[in-house]
C-alpha cells in the first residue's frame, strides 16, 4: 500500500467554529489521508510550519466567519517564501461578508494563489474527490 | 546505610554526607574545584574538611556518587527544522538531559553555520527534523553537510524516523560518531523528548566523562551518575510526584539564581487554568528547564543589567524600599562591579539592598521567559485567549537553590521577583507563591540518590527545603 499523503487541515483567523473542522478531519482521513489538524484560531505561520515540519502535500483553509479574505492575504507567498512551492492550496466556507457573486469571490482567492476554492455548502466528497485528482491519486 | 554525594562544580567541590536509613544530614563542605589540574585535589580536601567536622566518612561510606558541571559543564548544540517546532524540541531535550545548550541551529545548514558549530566546542550535537514521515530533505542536508565538516563530536539523530537509515548511513560513513534515537517530535506538536534525554544521558556517561577527564577520580567517587541541572531537576520531580507511598508537594517551581545564569524548573502541567483559553503550538514538556544565559549576577551581571533596564531595577528598588536613596548611576557601577569578584559574599546594607534588586529582576525576568502566554484575540463570538507555553499561575511553592541565594540576608525578597504583578494579563506566572530555600545544598545531592533510594531522597528534600 502507498504511504499516507500528509494534508494540513484548519481555521484560519480569529475563527473559532470547531465543527466543520472536525468533520473534515474525519472524513479526509476516512478517505486515506494522515491529516495533521491544527484546529482553530491558526494563522498562516501555523499552517506553514506544520506543512514544512510535515512533509505536507495539501493545506486546506477553512473560514466561516467572513474574514477569510483578509486572512488568507499573502498565503501563496509565504508558502513560496518558506519553500513550499509546488504545495497545493484548498480554501472553503463562508470565505466572505455579505451577498457577493460567488464566481468572483472564487476568482479572487484563485488570484491569491489558492489551488481549489469552495462556496459555503460544499460536502467534503467534493474537495477529497478534487485532491484525489490533483495528487494524481486513484479514486 | 551511608553516600558520600559530590556536586563537582565549575568553582566548587562540594561534597555531603548522608544517613540514608535516617534520611539525616551528617556534614558538607566545600573546596575549589581542581579540574584544570587534577579533579582529585579539590575532591580530597572537601572530603578532608568533612572529616575534620564528622570524623572517617570516605571508609565509611556505602557508596560515593557524584554530578558535575565542571569543565564547562555538559555542552550541546541542537539541530532542528522549524524554530518552534522540532528545533525547540531538541534544544528542550537537551536542557531537559542537563544540558547547556551553546546554540540552536534551524532549517538547513549553511558552510557558515558549521564553521560556527565548530567554533562552539559542544560536547554533543543532537540533530533533530521532521516529524516521522514528514520532512526528510533537511535532516538529510543537515547530516551530509555534518558528515563533510571535520567536527570529532558525538552525534544524537532524533529526527525523522523516515530518514534515520540514510542519516545514520552519511554520518557513519563520515566516521562520525553517532547513536540513534527516537524522533523529539514523532508527530507535528506532540512532544516525545524522553528518549533522546536518556541517550544524552548515556552518552554523558560513556564519552563525556572522559573526555573531561572525570574518570580519574575513582578514589573519592564510585561513578559519576549526571550532569547537574540534571541532577537538580530529578530532585525537583520527585520532590513534586512523591516517592509513590508519600504524595509529593504537587506542582512546583525551582529557581537558581546564579553568577552565569539564572535557571528555572517548573514541574507543572501548564494546562489552561481559566476559560476561553485555546492551547496554540508545541505542548510544553511537564518537566522543563530553561537556562537564561544573559541573566546571571555575577559574570554576566552586565548583560542583565542591559537586557531589562535601568529603570526596571529601580522600580524594583522603590518596591522594595521607598526610602531607600539610589542616586544616580550607584546602581549601575555596582551592577558592573560584581562580574570583577565573582565570590564576593556582599555585607554591607547598601550591597545588599542591591544584589536584591538585582536578583529579583533576575528571576522576573527568567520567569516571564520560562513562563507562557496569553495573546488576546477578539472574534465575532467574543474574546478570546490564544495560550503558548504553560500557564503556572496556580503554581505557589518556589524553591531556590544555588549559593547566591543561600549565602543572601533575604532570598524571599528575590524570589518574590517570579510573581506576576498585578494587573499584568499577559504573562502566566505565578500569582502567590509559598517560598522555600535550598538552605543545605540537598536538592543535587537528593537528585543522585532520587532513583536508587527514592524514599530516601524524598525525605531528605522534605527535611532540609526550609520555608522562607
Amino acid at each position: 500500500m502507498a504511504e499516507k499523503r500528509t494534508i494540513i487541515l484548519g481555521v484560519i483567523g480569529a475563527d473559532v467554529h470547531a465543527v466543520g473542522n472536525k468533520i473534515l478531519e474525519y472524513t479526509f482521513s476516512k478517505a486515506g489521508f494522515n491529516v495533521v489538524n491544527i484546529g482553530v484560531l491558526s494563522s498562516q505561520k501555523d499552517f506553514i510550519e506544520a506543512a514544512i515540519e510535515t512533509d505536507a502535500v495539501a493545506i486546506l483553509v477553512s473560514s466561516l466567519y467572513g474574514h477569510g479574505e483578509l486572512d488568507c492575504q499573502g498565503f501563496r507567498d509565504r508558502c513560496i517564501e518558506a519553500g513550499l512551492d509546488n504545495i497545493l492550496l484548498y480554501v472553503g466556507g463562508n470565505l466572505v461578508i455579505g451577498k457577493q457573486n460567488w464566481e468572483e469571490v472564487k476568482e479572487r482567492f484563485l488570484n491569491m494563489g489558492f489551488d481549489r476554492v469552495y462556496p459555503p455548502g460544499t460536502l467534503p466528497d467534493e474537495p477529497i474527490r478534487d485532491l484525489k485528482n490533483d495528487l494524481g491519486l486513484p479514486d | 546505610m551511608i553516600a558520600l554525594l559530590f556536586d563537582i562544580g565549575s568553582t566548587f567541590t562540594k561534597v555531603t554526607a548522608v544517613d540514608c536509613d535516617e534520611a539525616k544530614l551528617l556534614g558538607r563542605s566545600a573546596a575549589p574545584t581542581t579540574i584544570n589540574t587534577d579533579v582529585n585535589e579539590g575532591l580530597k580536601q572537601a572530603v578532608t574538611q568533612l572529616e575534620d567536622q564528622i570524623g572517617v566518612i570516605a571508609d565509611r561510606a556505602d557508596f560515593k556518587l557524584a554530578c558535575s558541571s565542571a569543565a564547562g559543564g555538559l555542552k550541546m548544540v541542537a539541530v532542528g527544522l522549524v524554530p518552534g517546532l522540532t528545533a525547540q524540541a531538541a534544544q528542550w531535550a537537551a536542557l531537559g538531559a542537563g544540558a547547556k545548550v551553546l546554540q540552536t541551529f534551524v532549517f538547513k545548514l549553511t558552510k557558515q553555520e558549521i564553521d560556527k558549530i565548530s567554533e562552539l566546542d559542544a560536547d554533543i550535537i543532537l540533530l533533530a527534523g521532521g516529524t516521522d514521515g514528514g520532512n526528510s530533505d533537511t535532516i538529510l542536508h543537515n547530516a551530509r553537510m555534518l558528515a563533510r565538516s571535520l567536527l570529532d563530536v558525538p552525534i544524537i539523530i532524533a529526527g525523522n524516523k523516515a530518514a534515520q537509515d540514510e542519516v545514520s548511513k552519511i554520518l557513519q560513513a563520515a566516521g562520525k560518531d553517532l547513536r540513534i534515537t527516537d524522533n523529539v517530535m514523532p508527530q507535528l506538536e506532540e512532544l516525545n523528548i524522553e528518549p533522546a534525554r536518556e541517550t544524552i544521558r548515556a552518552l554523558f556517561l560513556e564519552r563525556i566523562i572522559h573526555a573531561k577527564g572525570l574518570d580519574t577520580m575513582q578514589r573519592f567517587v564510585d561513578r559519576v551518575v549526571m550532569p547537574t541541572p540534571s541532577a537538580v531537576m530529578d530532585a525537583a520531580q520527585l520532590l513534586a510526584q512523591g516517592d509513590g507511598k508519600d504524595k509529593g508537594w504537587g506542582e512546583l517551581l525551582v529557581i537558581d539564581v546564579g553568577g552565569a545564569t539564572t535557571d528555572v524548573h517548573s514541574m507543572a502541567t501548564g494546562d489552561p487554568t481559566s476559560s476561553g483559553v485555546v492551547l496554540k503550538g508545541l505542548v510544553e514538556p511537564w518537566k522543563k528547564r530553561t537556562v537564561e544565559g544573559d541573566l546571571g549576577i555575577r559574570y554576566s551581571a552586565a548583560s542583565l543589567f542591559a537586557a531589562v533596564g535601568e529603570a526596571f531595577l529601580l522600580q524594583i528598588g522603590k518596591e522594595l524600599n521607598p526610602n531607600f536613596p539610589i542616586a544616580d548611576g550607584n546602581l549601575e557601577d555596582f551592577i558592573l562591579s560584581l562580574g570583577r569578584v565573582p565570590s564576593e559574599i556582599y555585607t554591607t546594607e547598601k550591597e545588599i539592598f542591591f544584589e536584591t534588586i538585582i536578583g529579583r529582576a533576575a528571576v522576573t525576568a527568567a520567569m516571564n521567559r520560562h513562563a507562557g502566554r496569553l495573546e488576546q484575540i477578539f472574534t465575532p463570538h467574543g474574546e478570546v485567549f490564544l495560550q503558548r507555553g504553560k500557564d503556572l499561575s496556580q503554581v505557589k511553592k518556589i524553591i531556590g537553590t544555588g549559593g547566591i541565594l543561600v549565602h543572601h540576608q533575604s532570598p524571599q525578597d528575590i524570589l518574590a521577583g517570579a510573581i506576576r504583578p498585578s494587573g499584568e494579563k499577559t504573562l502566566l506566572t505565578p500569582l502567590a507563591g509559598e517560598f522555600f530555600l535550598d538552605k543545605e545544598y540537598i536538592m543535587a545531592a537528593a537528585g543522585l540518590l532520587a532513583k536508587e533510594m527514592p524514599k530516601t531522597a524524598f525525605n531528605l528534600l522534605n527535611r532540609y527545603l526550609v520555608a522562607v
